[in-house]
């Protein structure tokens, strides 16, 4: 393959770019320094801005549901090769209808840019944090082990009740979000629909468990602790001090 | 809400209607590459020899090698049948040895998730199947994945493999920890291959009792019955085993006085009494 030139390519006054670029205007779209429109490297940008915007949930800037999907998939693949523990937790923000109904829907919208903000500030690089769909957001946590999943959870519950949202100017209004949180299948072989089933499962519990709660689902049991390990091969360190 | 594939696998025989029909035996072992899909096939054979009618059905529908081991070169498999390509009738083929096979076919990656689909028809097959056989064995993946659950669940007993190497081992206690506490599994089949030494498989069986005793007995809430691993044999490692492997035959008809086929042999006869 030819290395990439800034040549424009041919053919490409015939490509349809319009709502392309239009789109990327709006978006804010950075283009490379010194990049000649109609080259190779602007195409590429083109494309990439594209690719970052379909992946994208347009009010909250968070990941979208397409997007999440797709990074679920692969931390599902990824846990069952290496057997790490990853988390899956659904997020609902609670009564959000009464949001709405009494501020309106712009304000609606402001507390659900806050409420992404606060679930982005709680997250590592590595993890995917998405818009799922309505009021509802899901964050994926590879390499997260039982312990430190109750703990994140409590904290984006408690980090959420404490973030009070300016809805206009001298309003404020603070809400509060449930929390269901599913351990991947750490076997082989599960499907992503199953693990999202089993985290919403947990959020149905602590919706019914009166609201503001993060409930996990036990960590899946056919996990060996080490000191189900020492006894089955004879070599617990413990033994001795019992 | 759906229900989880683990809640869901509550022995979806319970209760199944009437009429007799075959045991249906599922063999798994949480570790791969253990020899279950040998120990089916030969455990077939040995059962066959005894008079039973026997259906070995390859439950691995992701990474099926049932055909390599009994050098079978399906034009029908489990997928047709799922595909509406041929009807289960023609797909259930004589496998040497006497014993019949239902064959997944290989590389069928779009079943080696659980889905809806999957379920129905893996559920409806084992049905269909049931009582035209005196015992059918599930020969299923490796893992603990949802199919392979939910395939045990289907089933009246499970036979977990094992053999002495602590991946292996640890595997096995994995699986019977799953199955005791999400499947209510009270009585466990054990059964340990390639034993260096007369008594291990034994010895094996009293450690995974003992760890079972300890860490999974107080898991469970209402426990009615004991659980119990029950130890239905060692087969010994044999060079005779690999070499039949090798040649695609069945231990049993090739070296029917090796130590391994003679361990099978008393396997069947325990599995049947």
């Amino acid at each position: 393959m030819p290395a990439p030139t800034d040549q424009p390519p041919a053919g490409s006054s015939a490509l349809r770019l319009g709502t392309a670029l239009l789109l990327l205007q709006q978006a804010g779209h950075v283009w490379p320094a010194g990049v000649q429109p109609g080259s190779i490297a602007w195409l590429q940008s083109a494309i990439d801005g594209l690719c970052e915007l379909s992946s994208r949930d347009a009010l909250t800037g968070l990941s979208n549901r397409r997007q999440f999907e797709l990074a679920l998939a692969s931390e599902i693949d990824r846990v069952a090769r290496t057997g790490e523990p990853a988390l899956v937790l659904m997020v609902d923000i609670d009564h959000f209808k009464r949001i709405n109904d009494d501020h309106g829907h712009p304000a609606g919208d402001l507390v659900l840019k806050a409420v992404a903000k606060v679930l982005h500030d709680c997250i590592r690089p590595m993890d995917t944090v998405a818009r799922f769909g309505g009021e509802e957001f899901a964050m994926i946590l590879p390499n997260c082990p039982p312990l430190f999943g109750q703990a994140v959870a409590e904290r984006v519950r408690l980090k959420v009740q404490g973030t009070s949202v300016t809805i206009a100017p001298g309003q404020q209004v603070s809400v509060t979000v449930s929390l269901g949180g599913a351990y991947a299948p750490q076997w082989v072989r599960s499907s992503p629909t199953l693990w999202v089933e089993r985290a919403d499962q947990q959020l149905y519990r602590a919706k019914q468990e009166g609201r503001n709660v993060a409930s996990l689902e036990q960590p899946p049991s056919s996990l060996v602790s080490p000191e189900e390990k020492g006894l089955l091969f004879g070599t617990s360190q413990f033994q001795e001090f019992l | 809400m759906t229900p989880s594939p683990i809640q869901a696998a509550a022995p979806a025989h319970a209760g199944a209607a009437s009429g007799p029909r075959g045991r249906i035996i599922a063999v798994t072992s949480g570790k791969g590459g253990v020899g279950k899909t040998f120990l089916a096939a030969n455990l077939a054979a040995a059962l066959t020899a005894r008079g039973e009618r026997v259906l070995v059905l390859d439950a691995d529908l992701g990474l099926a090698n049932l055909d390599v081991i009994l050098n079978l070169e399906p034009k029908l498999t489990l997928h047709d049948v799922f595909t509406g390509r041929c009807t289960l009738e023609e797909a259930m083929l004589p496998a040497p040895g006497g014993f019949t096979v239902l064959l997944a076919g290989s590389g069928l990656v779009e079943y080696s998730r659980l889905t809806q689909e999957v379920r129905v028809q893996l559920e409806d097959i084992v049905a269909k199947v049931a009582p035209r056989f005196d015992r059918i064995l599930l020969d299923t993946g490796a893992g603990i994945s949802d199919v392979v659950l939910y395939a045990v669940s289907l089933a009246d007993e499970v036979l977990v493999l094992a053999t002495p190497e602590p991946t292996s081992m640890t595997d096995a206690y994995a699986t019977i920890k799953v199955l005791a506490t999400q499947q209510q599994r009270r009585r466990i089949r054990l059964v340990v291959n390639q034993v260096s030494q007369a008594g291990e498989g034994r010895a094996i069986r009293n450690q995974l009792q003992l760890v079972v005793d300890r860490f999974v007995v107080p898991k469970i809430e209402a426990l009615d019955e004991p659980l119990k691993l029950d130890l239905l044999g060692e087969i010994p490692t044999d060079a005779g085993v690999r070499e039949t492997v090798q040649k695609r035959r069945l231990l049993l008809e090739t070296m029917p006085g090796a130590p391994a086929a003679l361990a099978l042999v008393g396997v069947a006869q325990r599995l049947a009494a």
